[in-house]
């Protein structure tokens, strides 16, 4: 579980998030969304460490997280998998070496250990045969999957996923945000995911803060969020013609 | 500038850590090795041997008077090159060749958020990235500037030889006589500086980039700039202070 309280955050006298409270359950996929420019990306990063917040804090499961230094951080990170936008994949190392990075760095499992670990990873993400191929040489929905192998190869307690849907075609997206979420499940972790997809929001949305301007505007799930009388809300969900046929429908 | 200077230290005072895991910073360590050290063998040989060559011949072409020994040329060349020309231009033209490829390789990382990937995953990205690149570069450059003297001296011997302008005999007396051990000892020092040099302010320049792809070219080419200008006032200073 991780709480956010009381947060704000502004650049450069610009608030950008304004008194954030909301709480991302364990074993839930959390979504924020919200259009371009509301906050989400600095909310995530505020939440992986990244960025620091001007005014409230950060707890994972009661720990203090964005109060406290650098040092003692590493100790939460370790137990964060991050997923980016780019997928962020080492371009220098192979698919198997990225998978194997955090398991090189953090533990002191056998080279054969890591071996198996990462070839577990990859097949859970219906990845196989791939390990000696570098990132320039695969799709950039096998790099999103690579990516959450990275990401969950350290047995991660938090997962973080930073719009994991930019750049994929519909069917590959809907592919990775199933994945996600089962891996969400399976694992019993806290997701967090940042996404202005609707797609993403109906299929995995277990619960969704909308921010609006800075604010967090509305909290529900992907059914509540079908029925809300928010206008800032209902304009977001309803802001392409394909939403506004099927609402009319 | 005080506060470029400022953010510099900071960045080095994250890089001189201790490495996270001894083992992934050997790893990292080889490849360095590899990339800033034996790649740049062969260029650091064909400059060394053409140099060599040319202040051997111009020396040999300037000493008119009689009263000037023909052994001149090789102890001309000897000193040139173990005083100024492999330590000096060997390591700006490292700045050039090895400087560009850190600022560019960690710049890419930034900009492509794996830097934001190392740092979220609990590593020091500086500790990480830029300490195997200046270890490396301060083990790897004296080796390359003991290399470039013994190539230049050779390359003058050699221009000597084909040419016919000093016997080999007298080019030999000559890089034999007069030698003082301690140049060899300021060579390394100032190699050992500027490659402290290149790479901590080519990593530096990457590391802190801000933007895109064009800010990482613009980064690259700063390293370079920087970095000469930076190995050539510590060139100035050192001298002053080893041998003066």
């Amino acid at each position: 579980m991780i709480e956010v309280k009381n947060m704000s955050k502004s650049f450069n006298n610009k608030l950008v998030l304004n008194n954030i409270n909301t709480v991302f359950e364990k074993g839930k996929t959390n979504l924020i969304i919200g259009q371009s420019g509301s906050g989400k990306t600095v909310l995530m990063k505020c939440c992986i460490g990244l960025e620091l917040p001007d005014k409230g804090v950060i707890n994972f499961d009661n720990r203090p997280f964005s109060t406290i230094s650098e040092k003692k951080k590493t100790d939460i990170r370790k137990e964060m998998g991050v997923l980016f936008q780019g997928g962020a994949l080492f371009d220098s190392f192979n698919v198997e070496q990225n998978v194997m990075f955090p398991l090189n760095m953090f533990t002191n499992k056998t080279p054969e250990e890591k071996l198996e670990r990462v070839n577990f990873c990859l097949k859970r993400v219906n990845l196989e045969n791939v390990n000696k191929l570098f990132p320039s040489e695969i799709s950039g929905g096998m790099m999103k999957r690579v990516a959450i192998a990275r990401a969950i190869s350290n047995s991660p307690s938090y997962l973080f996923c930073d719009e994991r849907n930019s750049g994929l075609d519909p069917k590959t997206a809907e592919v990775i945000d199933a994945l996600i979420s089962e891996i969400t499940e399976e694992y019993d972790i806290t997701t967090v995911v940042n996404t202005h997809d609707m797609n993403s929001v109906l299929q995995i949305g277990q619960k969704i803060s909308f921010l609006y301007q800075g604010q967090l505007w509305w909290e529900g799930d992907k059914t509540s969020i079908l029925e809300t009388d928010n206008p800032e809300l209902q304009d977001f969900v309803f802001s392409t013609e394909l939403t506004r046929r099927l609402k009319k429908k | 500038m005080l506060k470029l200077l400022g953010e510099y230290l900071i960045l080095m005072f994250e890089t001189f850590k201790r490495p996270d895991k001894y083992s992934v910073f050997r790893r990292q360590l080889m490849i360095e090795f590899i990339g800033l050290g034996v790649d740049s063998i062969g260029i650091v040989a064909i400059i060394s041997v053409f140099s060599g060559a040319i202040v051997a011949i111009q020396t040999a072409y300037n000493i008119d008077s009689p009263l000037i020994p023909l052994t001149m040329v090789g102890f001309t060349t000897r000193q040139m090159m173990i005083l100024e020309f492999s330590p000096t231009i060997i390591s700006l033209i490292l700045a050039g060749k090895a400087g560009s490829r850190i600022a560019s390789e960690i710049g890419t990382m930034r900009v492509t958020q794996q830097i934001d990937a190392l740092r979220v995953m609990g590593v020091n990205p500086a500790n990480y990235l830029i300490l195997p690149k200046i270890t490396a570069s301060m083990l790897f450059n004296p080796l390359l500037i003991i290399f470039s003297i013994g190539l230049g001296i050779s390359g003058g011997w050699f221009a000597c030889v084909i040419t016919n302008l000093v016997t080999s005999a007298d080019y030999i007396e000559g890089i034999q006589g007069w030698f003082e051990p301690f140049t060899i000892t300021y060579a390394i020092i100032k190699t050992l500086v500027f490659a402290l040099i290149i790479s901590s302010v080519s990593g530096f320049l990457g590391y802190t980039l801000e933007g895109g792809s064009v800010e990482v070219g613009k980064a690259s080419t700063k390293a370079v700039v920087y970095s000469s200008i930076i190995i050539i006032f510590f060139d100035l200073i050192l001298t002053q202070m080893l041998l003066v």
